[in-house]
């Protein structure tokens, strides 16, 4: 059947636009979550407005978008981006300050930079933190992308709405069972990347 | 003459809500030392340690490391060259006990050999078996051994200064007591200059060569431990010396301080009449039996040899005597006589050698002077 090329194309599709998402979003999050760890002050009124952006229903965040961006790739992109921001933040900055105090002193005491210290101490203990994020943005991304198929992004929505819309049951299952199976999948292989990443003294 | 190695200049530090936890302190600590900063809760010892790394920075004053104002140094290199010890020792838990010890010669550009190797060379200092420990992570470490792994890492780029803060606080009495013993054992091998910062008086006159007590932000008294003892500057430092500062004080005197050189001893190979002859001009009804490399072997008595005439002393030689080592504290001599109901002892040195003896008038001498050597 040329609906299964279908599914594997916009599988595809839909596997491409959650891992640029996903991928802007960390390096963006992860920056951010960094940066009020530094200056404490901003980091309750960052991760509020990163609270209010996920609070925003998808289609309404992407229609404020699409009289700037018109449809398509664009609004979906940044609107996946801004979903994601509160998971990495919080968890990025949540991972970082969560360090044992001892370790901080002890690793200022003993005369590391800032950069050291991020580099050598924080990030590494921050990592499963971090990446138990990345593994929420990830599987939110999969579903709120799915949506997006209806502002003409693309993938696996688009059997999801034209099977409603045509009534046609087949299809709307042809779109739901595999971005199901995607979600569970990628969900599954970020937990086995977590327990790959963890620092082996952190594994007890 | 000492150098002075770390000095304070009328130094306070008053923290933003307001609480002056340093009071205009000023004081010299000399090359080689270790001054011991004693206190309560809150009296700014901790405060005054972490102004030399500068975790803390001054209100008013100068601190100088080698005659050098520590604000003018880069405070990065400041640290790396003073090791750091503290309380729940912060070890990084993603990294080998290795990793975590050579982590400041590798900032430091050392080579991934000479890393090893000072490694191995620390984790043996401290007792800790290199091949078993190397590459074993901070959670498999009891207590007592991650604050060994802790004071290797504080020595690990061989920093000449070295600022402990109740480094061994959190560790059962037991260990404690280990870890003070391995300190002075530490301390005799390593030419450091160390600040240590503690709240029990007993464990800053057992490990300090001066010790200073501090009260709200400034320093009561900064003496050695025998002068703390003897002549506490005020209530204060009474009450923080506690009661039994006379016996304390005879924790710090050693035998050899108090005992005798003794002049009556005889050699093994001597014959009885030599035996007498000795006696009678010393007026002593006992000799100490030596053999010829000077080897404590027991005593003999007037009453033993009175009858005889010829043949040696060396059977009738009472070897079931008592001793005491030199190196002992007078406490301990104190113990054997009460144990063994003696009231003299010989002296002997690691080897058994015989040194000299002690007897109660030592003893009462010894309280009559204040527990003065």
């Amino acid at each position: 059947m040329n609906q299964l090329g279908l599914i594997v194309k916009l599988t595809l599709e839909h596997i491409w636009i959650t891992l640029i998402a996903v991928t802007i979003s960390t390096i963006i999050g992860v920056t951010i979550g960094i940066l009020i760890t530094r200056f404490k002050r901003a980091a309750t009124p960052v991760i509020g407005t990163a609270g209010i952006l996920y609070t925003i229903p998808s289609l309404a965040l992407f229609g404020m978008l699409i009289p700037f961006t018109g449809i398509g790739i664009k609004p979906t992109l940044i609107a996946l981006v801004l979903y994601s921001q509160l998971a990495l933040v919080r968890n990025t900055f949540v991972g970082i300050t969560h360090i044992d105090p001892s370790i901080r002193e002890a690793g200022k005491g003993m005369g590391m930079s800032n950069w050291q210290f991020l580099k050598i101490v924080e990030l590494p203990l921050a990592l499963p933190v971090i990446m138990a994020g990345i593994r929420t943005a990830a599987v939110m991304n999969i579903g709120t992308a799915t949506i997006a198929a209806y502002i003409g992004a693309g993938g696996l929505g688009w059997l999801i709405f034209r099977g409603i819309a045509s009534v046609y049951t087949e299809q709307i299952i042809a779109g739901a069972i595999p971005v199901t199976l995607l979600a569970i999948g990628v969900d599954y292989l970020f937990i086995l990347l977590e327990k790959f990443l963890t620092p082996a003294g952190l594994r007890h | 003459m000492t150098n002075t190695i770390i000095r304070f200049d009328s130094v306070s530090k008053i923290f933003p809500e307001g609480t002056k936890a340093v009071d205009d302190v000023s004081f010299e600590i000399f090359e080689g030392e270790c001054a011991t900063f004693v206190g309560p809760s809150g009296c700014g010892k901790t405060t005054t340690v972490k102004l030399v790394n500068r975790l803390v920075e001054p209100t008013q004053g100068t601190i100088y490391l080698n005659g050098e104002d520590i604000s003018s140094i880069d405070v990065i290199a400041l640290r790396r060259n003073i090791g750091y010890v503290i309380q729940d020792v912060g070890l990084f838990p993603h990294m080998t006990v290795a990793q975590n010890i050579s982590l400041v010669p590798k900032l430091k550009g050392w080579s991934p050999g000479e890393q090893q190797r000072r490694t191995d060379e620390l984790l043996t200092l401290v007792g800790l078996e290199p091949e078993g420990f190397r590459n074993r992570y901070p959670h498999q470490l009891s207590g007592g051994q991650k604050q060994r792994v802790g004071v290797a890492r504080g020595l690990a780029a061989d920093p000449p200064v070295i600022l402990m803060d109740e480094p061994f606080g959190a560790l059962d009495p037991i260990t404690r007591a280990q870890l003070q013993d391995e300190f002075l054992r530490l301390r005799s091998r390593l030419k450091k200059t160390i600040l240590f910062v503690t709240h029990d008086m007993d464990e800053a006159i057992k490990l300090g060569d001066r010790i200073a007590v501090m009260r709200s932000g400034r320093i009561v008294q900064f003496d050695p431990p025998i002068k703390i003892l003897r002549e506490p500057a005020d209530p204060f430092v009474e009450n923080l010396i506690g009661k039994e500062s006379g016996l304390k004080l005879m924790k710090l005197s050693k035998i050899s301080d108090i005992m005798e050189i003794v002049m009556n001893k005889i050699s093994d190979k001597s014959a009885f009449k030599e035996a007498k002859r000795l006696m009678e001009g010393e007026g002593s009804d006992i000799l100490l039996v030596v053999d010829d490399w000077e080897v404590f072997q027991g005593v003999i008595r007037f009453d033993q040899i009175i009858r005889k005439e010829e043949g040696r002393i060396s059977e009738l030689i009472d070897r079931d005597v008592p001793v005491v080592k030199d190196n002992g504290e007078v406490r301990e001599a104190l113990e054997m006589m009460l144990k063994k109901k003696a009231v003299w002892l010989p002296v002997v040195d690691d080897e058994r050698r015989l040194k000299g003896i002690i007897t109660m008038t030592h003893f009462a001498c010894f309280f009559a002077e204040g527990g003065q050597v």
